[in-house]
């Protein structure tokens, strides 16, 4: 008796760990006592009360009959059918076309290929890949030209990687916040594991001349979108990518090869991958000269951003989610820097007030999505749910209040589809209504 | 048998598989090529004007080529339709995008051709002679106040046009380049 009053004095002591119903981290995980302790003081899942009991079991119709035929490309279930990606141009007009990744309908940290995020220039060229070039040339010893099939006999590295577009996160920026999804808000982000050649490994054999400091990225699509990139980056962690989670690159991903330079600005991991320039400047082409130079408030604007900063936000609950009553919920979310591993998110329910440690999903990888959880025992009352990031860098997410006064904020909401800055990375927050609806609120 | 020069043979080796992150030796299976066979796809223009091509175009020249090729999109004399504005004499005020113009924004003038010669017209790209490039240039330089009416765009005057925002552009991260 007095041992279990014990266990359970200290299973409550445990589970309080900020304000508002958030529980430790450890609460759910390998901690069955403690969670028991936990239920027994009355915070298990609830309104059971309010659900007629238990009928006898019955089978259904597909478990009657011989089932559905194996195909050769599986398809998901048509129960999954509204799991989809949002987007932009669905008719395929003269302009860029976005399509985002719905990650308030998603687990884990990685993003199906299907669904994984794209936005094309000039439509998605349809390569055939044994006709596909890439070459290398400029300030280099020796210009070289490379197949799909040359290069699938070179030496390859796996990695797992976000891309995100510079201007993901956009509407953010609005001096209200936009009643959207974390996939309208967020979804320009998306994660995958990468397999293919290291830019290094090809530059080896074309050799480098000195003088060479970027190398200009040109694709094969309709506008040959091209950008600069620092030899650094060239020489540290970038790819020529053919694979895609496994598979080949999606058509909307690049295929049959793009850059990846893990890390940086979306747009600069070249898709459709046809030629590589070394340089002793870089060209100053549109997408660097002007889209992906966000103004600042002071009316001046930065230049080669390059750099994804560390930013999380709560996928569960978010906008769109209903909370069906008071109970024990787990909330959860992303966490990704481009500098580096994350070190820890702390998560908020009491608008900022008072945080608690999420657990992180290992493995925890360097400029990667890094699942984190955190035990929630909501009372029914207003919440407001927030997710601070920092990398192992040292490098932590700005509140709101902190980015708007580095970076500003519009002056009137602008429409969700438009980037009218780029390199949004501070905190999200969503407020919980005593009706269980979530909304998207600034605190 | 032990010998002291086995015993550096062995360590070399071992050094040389420790430093390993460099492959010593690639399948070398990329096929030369040389500078002249790439032409027809380095379409790399650099601000000082590296790479752009032999030609010339006057804005009278790229009036009528726009009028016929670019107006569906870019609007009128460039003024905006259902493409962006190409010229415009608006200020930059706030932080939004959209007041970005080629007048108050884009650093350089090199950047024009190169895009137009890259990614225009969006349903045939890669379909205007380079004069015909350089005379859309001109056009659109001219009628945002950048140039003369008369000023003749090729290789040596288009990277010459100072872009009135040039220098205000901070570099986010000096140390990554």
């Amino acid at each position: 008796m007095s041992k279990s009053r014990d266990r359970k004095a200290r299973g409550e002591a445990l589970d309080a760990a900020a304000g508002n119903g958030l529980l430790d981290r450890r609460a759910l995980l390998g901690r069955g006592m403690a969670l028991a302790g936990a239920i027994g003081a009355g915070i298990g899942p609830s309104a059971a009360g309010a659900e007629p009991p238990a009928q006898p079991l019955t089978d259904d119709p597909w478990s009657l009959e011989f089932g559905d035929r194996t195909l050769p490309y599986q398809v998901r279930s048509k129960f999954e059918a509204k799991v989809v990606r949002t987007l932009s141009n669905p008719k395929n007009e003269l302009r860029n076309s976005h399509a985002r990744t719905p990650h308030h309908l998603l687990e884990g940290t990685t993003t199906p290929n299907a669904l994984h995020f794209t936005i094309n220039h000039g439509g998605i060229p349809d390569i055939d890949p044994d006709k596909h070039r890439l070459v290398i040339h400029g300030l280099v010893k020796q210009p070289l030209e490379f197949t799909l099939e040359t290069l699938s006999r070179y030496p390859m590295i796996s990695r797992v990687a976000f891309v995100e577009c510079g201007g993901n996160s956009a509407p953010m920026f609005s001096p209200e916040p936009l009643q959207e999804t974390v996939q309208a808000l967020h979804g320009l982000a998306s994660c995958a594991e990468w397999t293919g050649v290291k830019l290094s490994t090809l530059l080896e054999e074309t050799g480098i001349d000195p003088r060479a400091k970027w190398f200009i990225a040109e694709g094969a699509d309709s506008p040959h979108l091209s950008r600069s990139v620092p030899m650094k980056k060239a020489l540290d962690d970038a790819m020529i990518v053919l694979y895609q989670n496994g598979e080949r690159l999606m058509p909307g991903n690049g295929y049959p090869m793009r850059l990846l330079l893990p890390g940086y600005e979306g747009n600069m991991n070249v898709k459709f991958l046809r030629r590589i320039k070394l340089v002793e400047q870089p060209a100053l082409s549109m997408y660097e000269a002007r889209t992906y130079s966000p103004i600042l408030p002071n009316g001046k604007a930065y230049r080669f951003y390059f750099l994804q900063e560390v930013k999380s936000f709560i996928t569960y609950p978010s906008h769109g989610h209903t909370l069906k009553g008071p109970g024990l919920y787990e909330i959860s979310g992303i966490a990704y820097s481009g500098t580096g591993p994350i070190e820890k998110v702390m998560v908020s329910a009491d608008g900022g007030q008072s945080w608690a440690q999420a657990a992180l999903q290992e493995p925890v990888l360097s400029k990667a999505f890094t699942r984190f959880r955190l035990p929630w025992r909501w009372n029914g009352g207003p919440a407001t749910l927030l997710s601070r990031a920092w990398d192992q860098s040292g490098n932590v997410q700005p509140t709101r209040a902190e980015f708007v006064v580095a970076r500003g904020e519009l002056t009137k909401p602008p429409p969700v589809l438009g980037f009218l800055n780029q390199h949004y990375n501070s905190i999200t927050s969503w407020g919980v209504g005593s009706n269980g609806e979530v909304k998207h609120v600034y605190a | 048998m032990f010998t002291p020069k086995r015993a550096i043979f062995a360590a070399s080796l071992w050094l040389a598989m420790m430093a390993g992150a460099s492959w010593a030796e690639t399948p070398n299976l990329g096929k030369p090529i040389d500078e002249a066979a790439i032409a027809p796809w380095d379409i790399s223009i650099l601000p000082d004007g590296t790479g752009l091509p032999k030609g010339s175009g006057t804005p009278a020249q790229g009036a009528p080529i726009f009028a016929e090729k670019c107006a569906a999109c870019h609007g009128d004399n460039g003024k905006g339709g259902e493409a962006a504005a190409l010229v415009s004499d608006r200020e930059l005020a706030g932080i939004s995008a959209a007041q970005k113009t080629i007048r108050n924004f884009w650093p350089y003038s090199t950047t024009i051709f190169d895009f137009i010669r890259r990614a225009m017209p969006a349903q045939m790209p890669h379909s205007l002679t380079d004069d015909e490039v350089y005379a859309l240039t001109a056009y659109i330089l001219a009628e945002n106040k950048l140039i003369g009416a008369n000023d003749t765009m090729d290789a040596q005057s288009l990277p010459k046009v100072k872009m009135p925002n040039r220098d205000n552009f901070i570099i986010r991260f000096p140390d990554r380049i």
